[in-house]
């Protein structure tokens, strides 16, 4: 069934979490990719909410564009929020 | 024989051969997402299975294990019902029978969350989450096959059709179910499932099967010829190496 759309999957691990990217399958909808998602990838507990977008429909930089995106930040070490003095007693930051 | 080891017994047998047919899946699924959800779904049907000939055995009281139970008797000793034992055939056939079984175990199991005896109360509270899923993979299945192209429609309707024979063995109430209290007569669960597998088929735009006839006998140990091959390959290993452990 190679035909089947491929859908990139997306499971939030808990509460207050990100959706993080765990893997990629085939289904013929987006209800049935839940599905396929919730038994491939949920098995042993990983997620409370799952998201599958169609691999199609993401937009992705191109390893060509590698330069120009990324390299430019690299000796912008002011960009870090690594100039200021964290105040005594302050947790969590 | 006690009323309540024989209830259990069924209900554990059914649950045992549901899941040696659904695991026959597991790589030979149209797709490999669909056999590890035919392999998640196996492995709840083991898992009803397991905690309700445990306590089959228990109730019992003659020392005998959920392994005893499964691996040591005979055809004619299984309770199951006969949809439960029958050949997956085709893909489309394995899901007429797990919409068919797995709505009459949804609303099985819905009535036992009240029945007062604990233990079974216990596994339909596990089971009842389990089981809703597996009515709705066998839904959506049957409704993309039904309403797919003119192949996947031909094969929907003839498993719908081939397995309709066996639905009604599922409703069959007996003196046991009436007499013991925490025991669910099936009976009455027939006109809800009904509607619900209707409503499915009605929507896939499959034709409502009829049967002229239809089989029994499961609940009294009479089976089709293919409960035999069956337990054969399930209980080849636990009878060649009897005391085994790994």
């Amino acid at each position: 069934m190679s035909i089947e759309p491929l859908w990139e999957v997306f499971v939030r691990s808990r509460r207050g979490l990100s959706h993080t990217h765990v893997g990629s399958l085939h289904a013929p909808d987006a209800t049935m990719a839940l599905r396929n998602a919730r038994d491939v990838y949920t098995r042993r507990q990983e997620g409370v909410s799952i998201w599958v977008v169609r691999a199609a429909d993401i937009t992705a930089s191109s390893p060509d564009e590698k330069d120009e995106f990324f390299d430019p930040a690299g000796d912008k070490v002011y960009r870090h929020p690594t100039f200021y003095q964290v105040p005594e007693g302050v947790e969590h930051l | 024989m006690n009323d309540l080891f024989v209830y259990t017994l069924r209900l554990g047998d059914d649950a045992l051969i549901a899941a040696q047919r659904t695991a026959e899946w597991i790589a030979a699924a149209p797709q490999l997402e669909e056999d590890v959800a035919l392999g998640n779904i196996g492995l709840d049907q083991l898992g009803q299975a397991r905690s309700l000939l445990q306590y089959a055995g228990q109730v019992e009281g003659e020392g005998r294990s959920e392994d005893d139970l499964a691996y040591f008797r005979d055809e004619r000793d299984f309770l199951n019902l006969q949809l439960c034992e029958l050949p997956n055939d085709d893909f489309a056939h394995a899901m007429a029978r797990l919409l068919y079984f797995a709505a009459y175990q949804q609303l099985l199991y819905e009535e036992l969350l009240s029945c007062a005896d604990e233990t079974l109360s216990g596994v339909a509270g596990k089971a009842v989450k389990e089981v809703a899923y597996h009515v709705d993979h066998a839904t959506q299945w049957v409704l993309r096959l039904g309403d797919g192209t003119e192949e996947s429609h031909r094969r929907m309707q003839a498993g719908l059709d081939a397995l309709w024979p066996y639905t009604a063995e599922m409703f069959e109430s007996d003196d046991l179910v009436r007499r013991l209290p925490v025991a669910v007569d099936p009976s009455t669960l027939h006109d809800e499932w009904d509607r619900r597998v209707l409503a499915v088929v009605d929507e896939s735009t499959c034709t409502r099967p009829e049967a002229s006839y239809q089989h029994s006998g499961g609940r009294t140990g009479r089976h089709t010829e293919h409960l035999g091959y069956l337990l054969a390959e399930l209980q080849h290993v636990a009878r060649s190496h009897p005391e085994a452990t790994w």
